[in-house]
């Protein structure tokens, strides 16, 4: 699946650094009016008017049970595309891109941070970083993971 | 081959043609002395005939000539219709559109077509001794061009004054499209040359593309005629040119012959002049058709249209959605500046964009009598099959609905309508047993209510008993007894849609192949719509879908709820109201009003769309949009009216599917995002 080389978009979540591989990313945006959905699990924030393109919000510390923050000048919706599906994730910040080799990134250990391991592909280790790539299609399976019953 | 490219409209015109036969022989069941309809058959015949021996479908051509062939001897009364030859010709028109199919698919387009052919070819020689081939007259070379005296003497005075007249054959390549494009390209040159006194096929026809790929001209140019037969061959797809000097003298006297004989000569003139034939039984059946043109409505073939790419009507329409968004938000920019001349201008430009609009959703809409006409045809057949007599009645069918539409319902419609005739219809014997009209009776309906099409297919038949359904269902696990113990008529119905159920109790060809009812329904759930069942045991059974326009930019309501702001669909709402705490009663635990007599039940928005409470607001009464599905009423509570606006309907998305009662989301002129409330979810 992932390239002898890959970049990958860094971002930081909960006081720790997740990535996703720059060929998901369509774009990031600063924090901007969201239109509630009613009657949808919590983690979905909403949807935005992205240059004429309705595109649900997931705020990502919801979706992995962090605790809620106020929004603030560093928060980022990073837009990704994946299966035909478009979704905006919130991020605490968008702060690098980076090239990851494969050498560097190791299979998922048992238990990560706070993660279930579902949503985690592997951990690359950069330096005295440790970043956490996630697993965007199960992230996106609303089937997993889900306790709110609508 | 380079003939790829000419294949798609190959194939598209094809289908029309044979479609416009099938209906016409249909007509012509009903009324078989009415020669129009039987010339209208000929000419599509002719044209496919001519179509797929261009393209190289040898059987095709062969099988659609002898077809003609029979065709041509009904015409000349020489053939009666029987319904046994509407058989045979319906049969071969089976074999085409089989034909067609495989060369749409990638095959070749052969097939045995010899038995077939064998059956044409009896009935026409047991009418009349068989026509010469007309395709022998492809390889004339003489025009037997006829001149009347008025001509004649323009001939003559034209080679006094030392013009040349020469008739010229112009032949296109055969696999010429733009035929009237090409002849016009060539009498432009001509003209340029000198002047064109006759031609066979009429300048009319020529226009209109009714020739082969051939076509004579009797010209006199003071020009050398070998120069101009070098101009003309430089106009692309002209294969060759012909001429031939006229000799007056032989013109004046043939003439004379002309007039006086007639039998053996004009014989020949017929078959030579083929095309000026059909030319000539094209104009008089015009006529005719003029005549009952309140009858017929096959003339729409002198409408000029376009093809169009159904992508760039996509592009265009995306385009045009951006244009409203933007046309929302000058709107707003203009009415808080109070700017006259631009209200002006922005009240202009909103009145031209909805014109335009209205032209743009136009074009995407067809009438789903393209879907509709091929019923009659399958209902005849497969009564005839079943046994059974069959009247199918089909009422608005002109209803129009989106091309995107149209394209997927077809195959739901074909398995009900069979499911109508297999199970639904009773036996004749029957029928007469229980007090019925030895026929039984298939409407297929169609109409538009709000913004969704309604289709619906209902008979007289048996009727569905909900005993049997059940125990049916329960049999099949589809549904376990106690849950089955609390279930109305209705939600019984429902059950027959459910996956793993079906109720004919023995597996027949014509349906119940292993694909049940269930598939109908999730195909039509994957076009946003909902089919829905009622039956009266011993009276029949109606099937009713419910389809949307997709309409892509519709009106609406917008509403506020605290701070979020709502789209409520115009199509659902029958009125807004103002009601008094105190006008609204308690039944049922469930609050209600006295709407014009009727007992509304009040649906609190606020609560349930959980929308974030700010403060607590104490009102002495509640805003309310009474709308509708089918009969049904609600009246939905919000805070307060915005107003009305035209939007576009967006999509949430792949991610959100299946949101509780919103339907969809729109820009607004602020660029914020608002939903789109669906009112049939929230009405149950």
């Amino acid at each position: 699946m992932i390239a002898q080389e890959e970049k990958v978009i860094v971002f930081e979540l909960n006081n720790e650094e997740y990535c996703i591989p720059v060929k998901f990313v369509k774009s990031i945006e600063k924090i901007q009016y969201i239109t509630r959905v009613p009657k949808v699990e919590p983690f979905v924030k909403g949807v935005i008017n992205l240059r004429g393109v309705v595109t649900p919000i997931i705020d990502l510390r919801l979706r992995f049970d962090f605790p809620e923050l106020p929004f603030n000048d560093q928060t980022r919706i990073i837009i990704v595309s994946i299966n035909e599906k478009e979704v905006g994730f919130i991020v605490d910040s968008a702060n690098d891109v980076l090239d990851v080799q494969q050498s560097q990134i190791e299979s998922a250990p048992e238990v990560v941070g706070e993660i279930e391991r579902d949503y985690i592909k592997g951990v690359a280790k950069l330096d005295k970083r440790l970043l956490i790539l996630l697993d965007l299609e199960n992230i996106l399976d609303s089937s997993f993971g889900t306790n709110t019953n609508v | 081959m380079e003939m790829n490219q000419y294949l798609d409209i190959f194939l598209d015109e094809s289908r029309e043609h044979l479609q416009s036969i099938n209906e016409n022989l249909l007509e012509l069941e009903k009324d078989p002395t009415n020669l129009s309809i039987v010339n209208e058959i000929f000419r599509s015949a002719h044209t496919l005939k001519g179509m797929s021996a261009t393209m190289g479908y040898e059987d095709l051509a062969k099988l659609t000539h002898k077809m003609e062939n029979v065709l041509d001897g009904i015409r000349n009364n020489k053939i009666k219709v029987t319904s046994n030859l509407l058989d045979i010709v319906f049969q071969s028109i089976d074999d085409l559109e089989a034909m067609v199919g495989s060369i749409s698919s990638g095959g070749d387009g052969k097939r045995d077509v010899h038995e077939i052919v064998r059956l044409l070819a009896e009935i026409e020689n047991g009418g009349v001794v068989a026509r010469e081939e007309i395709a022998a007259t492809a390889e004339a070379t003489i025009s037997n061009l006829q001149y009347d005296e008025y001509e004649i003497t323009v001939l003559q005075e034209s080679k006094e004054q030392g013009f040349e007249i020469v008739e010229l054959k112009v032949e296109l390549s055969t696999n010429c499209l733009l035929k009237a494009a090409r002849s016009y390209m060539v009498f432009e040159t001509l003209e340029q040359n000198g002047e064109v006194i006759k031609s066979n096929p009429t300048v009319e026809k020529i226009e209109e593309e009714q020739f082969a790929n051939f076509f004579f001209v009797t010209y006199i140019t003071k020009n050398n005629i070998e120069e101009i037969k070098q101009k003309l061959l430089n106009i692309s797809e002209i294969e060759n040119v012909e001429f031939t000097n006229v000799d007056l003298d032989s013109l004046i006297s043939s003439r004379n012959v002309d007039q006086n004989d007639s039998s053996e000569e004009s014989k020949v003139t017929e078959e030579t002049n083929a095309n000026e034939e059909i030319a000539k039984e094209n104009s008089e059946k015009d006529a005719q058709i003029k005549e009952q043109s309140s009858k017929t409505k096959t003339t729409q073939q002198n409408t000029k249209t376009i093809r169009v790419n159904i992508e760039r009507l996509d592009i265009l329409m995306n385009l045009f959605e951006e244009l409203v968004i933007d046309r929302g938000r000058l709107e707003q920019l203009s009415r808080e500046l109070n700017h006259g001349e631009l209200q002006e201008t922005v009240e202009r430009m909103t009145r031209v964009s909805s014109d335009l609009q209205n032209i743009i959703l136009n074009m995407r809409m067809i009438p789903i009598d393209t879907v509709f006409n091929r019923f009659p045809r399958m209902v005849r057949q497969l009564a005839k099959d079943l046994n059974k007599k069959i009247d199918l009645q089909i009422i608005g069918a002109e209803t129009e609905l989106d091309r995107t539409v149209i394209d997927e319902i077809g195959d739901p419609l074909v398995h009900l309508i069979r499911n109508a005739l297999d199970h639904g219809i009773e036996k004749p014997e029957i029928r007469v047993q229980k007090g019925k009209p030895e026929t039984g009776t298939v409407e297929l309906n169609a109409y538009h209510s709000g913004n969704h099409v309604f289709i619906e297919v209902k008979e007289d038949g048996a009727g569905i008993s909900s005993e049997k359904i059940l125990d049916k269902a329960i049999s099949k696990k589809v549904i376990t007894k106690q849950a089955a113990s609390s279930l109305t008529e209705q939600q019984i119905f429902d059950l027959i849609f459910a996956s793993g159920f079906s109720t004919a109790e023995k597996i027949s060809d014509v349906s119940g192949r292993g694909v049940g009812l269930d598939v109908v329904k999730s195909k039509i759930e994957a076009l946003g719509g909902s089919v829905t069942v009622t039956s009266e045991l011993g009276r029949g059974t109606t099937f009713s879908i419910q389809l949307p326009l997709t309409l892509s930019i519709i009106s609406v309501m917008l509403v506020e709820l605290q701070d979020e702001k709502y789209a409520i669909p115009l199509s659902s709402i029958i009125e807004t109201a103002y009601v008094k705490k105190s006008d609204i009663l308690s039944a049922h635990n469930q609050k209600v009003i006295d709407f014009r007599g009727k007992v509304v039940p009040l649906l609190f928005l606020n609560d349930l769309f959980n929308v974030p409470n700010s403060e607590g607001q104490v009102e002495d009464g509640y805003s309310i949009v009474i709308v509708r599905k089918g009969e049904k009423l609600a009246g939905l509570v919000v805070d307060s009216f915005i107003g009305q606006q035209e939007i576009v309907l967006k999509s949430l998305g792949n991610y959100l599917t299946n949101v509780f009662a919103i339907s969809g989301a729109t820009i607004l002129g602020d660029g914020q995002v608002a939903l789109i409330i669906d009112c049939n979810a929230l009405i149950k």
